[in-house]
């Protein structure tokens, strides 16, 4: 099984409050907007963009690939396919921040983490806790929605 | 920007603690209120061009934003009020007619708000709809002048029928003037709960049609995307004479809201006003409107009911109980509360009368005229919940068709300027970029819900009463008690004052 977050873009109004609670859900106030801004020195970034063009607005973040280029192209075997969650995962101890992956994943959804040690951050469906994740329950116009398949072969 | 005389209508407090300069408000108005400074290094808000949507303070997530009516004041003066005031300056400025989005909002009395509804009490008691059945089918249509029962039960042809699990339907609101996404959230709304949609004068667009068989479909006097296709694939023909919020007035989309949607679904060249005129040009006389619905019976082989609608104004019985002998299956009255995409202010706000009153008078006309059994009444005009459905039921009404309420289910917050086109909400509007603020998904349930939800409640104000089928409260003003009514306004309502 595999899973990963689909945009619908007849209906995605480029609010980018998907971001807002992405960030929210990976700070240290992971339910509160407010004081996750306010108070979390570090805050995260994104790991979810919305990109738009004229009246075009969707929002993309890892597509937890069935061939993924970002778990080829990194140099640790920090980027792996966690099978039980069915996911991209990277394992932060073994990132060097070479960012072979920022490069080599074709949707731009890996970026460096803030703060010294930077790591490569990217869509985890929200720790993959089976909580829908925080872009998906928090999109105004439920324009997101998480996609479940079998993987093939 | 050069002065200007008028001034900002609201204030908008943003609370910077709790501004966690997101930019989703930026984003969201499309009044270009909202804006991020860079040399303030700030966000920034431009209050004149507000028209208080709540767009932004809906979307925003950390509920930092408050809109509020401004409030500079103007000096107190019972007989020059502010909007009196601002309203010159405007026409001052402009030289041009006023124009306004929805409904009449003028302070007069809301009848609905002056009737009480009855309970039993001890004798024939009430019923619990959550234990016995309470029926609230409804049937739109002729009603035969006599009936023959055989061993089959009823013989022969009876006259085409709407059939509504509820008797609530959604009025008639075009695509051009609302978004298709609005539009097909209502219709799919409407096939879910049983009920009808009304497609206004606008035509039917591709991806509506599947939901062509739950819809009205309108003949306006522009006939927009009339055709004999498009008759044949409603459920019912509506002729719209009048429209409640601007009686003897015409319709008119500007040319900016026909794009290459509307100008196929209408059948009209691109970019061009879609000008339904106030008169029909083939209706002058009763004689003439019986002409025209007998010749929409005739194109669709008398299969579907054909209806007529007027605005309620002061001679609306007269009006009503010709419609009747001119053939119309079902008369549809629509109050001066109606809402509308675009009227003048002054139409609006002073032409037409109460829907209450009009009901009445027509029921009670039709009733002395022994016609009434012929023809379904539906109004509309400003109802707002289930409450005012029973009301209506109980004054003579068959069905109430509602728009205003329809609309607020799907996110229109009242802000009156659909006219502009600019609908934060993506309803009265056909820009794409809006338009899609309404997720016809979404859109759908929330409209559904709303006609489950007033369901709900009028089976419990049915059982509350005591009557267990809405055919039973039909007409039934000795149900209703007036409250602070004057001898003349009960007469017509033929209502009984409380305590009667
Ligand atoms: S929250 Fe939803 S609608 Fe808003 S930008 Fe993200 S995906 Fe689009
Ligand atoms: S949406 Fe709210 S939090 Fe975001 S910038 Fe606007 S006011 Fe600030
Ligand atoms: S017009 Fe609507 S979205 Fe824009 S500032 Fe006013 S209330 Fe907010
Ligand atoms: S439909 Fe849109 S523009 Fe019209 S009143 Fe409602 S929110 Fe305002």
């Amino acid at each position: 099984m595999r899973r990963r977050i689909v945009c619908n873009f007849d209906v995605c109004i480029g609010c980018r409050l998907c971001e807002v609670y992405c960030i929210t859900s990976h700070s240290r106030f992971p339910h509160d907007v407010l004081k996750a801004f306010k108070l979390d020195g570090q805050r995260p970034v994104p790991r979810v963009t919305v990109e738009e063009e004229g009246v075009l607005s969707f929002s993309v973040s890892c597509r937890h690939c069935q061939e993924p280029e970002c778990t080829k192209s990194c140099l640790t075997g920090a980027l792996q396919l966690d099978a039980e969650l069915g996911i991209i995962k990277v394992e932060e101890e073994r990132c060097i921040g070479c960012w072979t992956c920022v490069v080599a994943c074709p949707y731009g959804a890996i970026r460096p983490s803030p703060g010294e040690r930077k790591v490569a951050v990217k869509c985890d469906l929200c720790g993959g806790t089976g909580e829908v994740p925080a872009c998906v329950a928090n999109c105004p116009n439920e324009a997101l929605r998480m996609e479940v398949w079998v993987e093939e072969g | 920007m050069a002065i200007t005389m008028k001034t900002a209508s609201y204030k908008i407090i943003r609370d910077h603690d709790r501004c966690i300069e997101c930019l989703v408000c930026v984003r969201q108005c499309s009044n270009g209120v909202h804006r991020w400074d860079e040399d303030y290094m700030c966000l920034v808000s431009d209050e004149a061009e507000c028209v208080n949507c709540h767009r932004c303070v809906v979307f925003c997530p950390t509920q930092a934003l408050n809109v509020v009516a401004s409030p500079l004041d103007f000096k107190t003066n019972a007989n020059w009020r502010k909007p009196d005031i601002e309203q010159i300056y405007l026409q001052a400025e402009t030289g041009g007619t006023l124009l306004v989005g929805m409904g009449n909002d003028r302070p007069y009395p809301v009848y609905w708000d002056h009737l009480l509804l009855n309970a039993s009490q001890v004798t024939n008691p009430s019923i619990d709809p959550l234990r016995e059945p309470v029926e609230l089918k409804t049937f739109i249509g002729r009603k035969p002048d006599t009936v023959h029962f055989g061993s089959e039960g009823v013989e022969g042809e009876f006259p085409p029928q709407l059939e509504l699990d509820v008797p609530v339907m959604f009025s008639a609101m075009s695509f051009g003037s609302i978004s298709l996404n609005a539009q097909k959230s209502l219709a799919r709304a409407a096939v879910e709960t049983g009920i009808y949609w009304n497609c206004g004068e606008g035509g039917l667009h591709p991806e509506v049609r599947p939901y062509a068989d739950r819809a009205v479909v309108q003949v306006a006097s522009g006939r927009f995307g009339v055709s004999v296709d498009y008759l044949k694939s409603g459920a019912a023909i509506e002729i719209k004479i009048g429209q409640g919020a601007k009686p003897g007035i015409g319709g008119h989309l500007p040319g900016e809201k026909v794009g290459p949607e509307v100008s196929r679904t209408r059948m009209i060249p691109l970019g061009t006003d879609a000008i339904s005129p106030a008169p029909h040009h083939d209706i002058y006389s009763i004689e003439d409107l019986r002409q025209l619905i007998f010749s929409l019976k005739e194109a669709t082989e008398y299969a579907k009911p054909v209806g007529v609608k007027i605005a309620a104004v002061h001679n609306v019985a007269a009006i009503a109980s010709g419609s009747v002998r001119a053939g119309a299956d079902f008369l549809v009255i629509d109050g001066f509360r109606g809402g509308t995409g675009a009227a003048p202010l002054r139409i609006r706000d002073n032409i037409g009368i109460p829907i209450e009153l009009a009901l009445a008078a027509v029921d009670s006309r039709l009733r002395e005229e022994g016609i009434r059994n012929t023809v379904s009444l539906v109004v509309a005009g400003g109802i707002r919940n289930s409450a005012d459905v029973v009301k209506a039921i109980a004054l003579g009404a068959d069905a109430v068709y509602i728009g205003t309420a329809a609309l607020i289910a799907l996110g229109c917050h009242m802000c009156q300027k659909c006219y502009q086109g600019k609908c934060n909400w993506g309803i009265a509007t056909t820009n794409p970029y809006l338009t899609k603020r309404v997720n016809p998904e979404v859109g759908a349930r929330r409209a559904a819900n709303l006609i489950r939800a007033w369901a709900h409640e009028i089976k419990e104000m049915l059982g509350g009463m005591g009557i267990n089928a809405i055919e039973s409260l039909r007409g039934n003003r000795l149900h209703l008690r007036g409250i602070g009514l004057g001898p003349k306004e009960l007469e017509i309502l033929q209502v009984k004052a409380a305590g009667e």
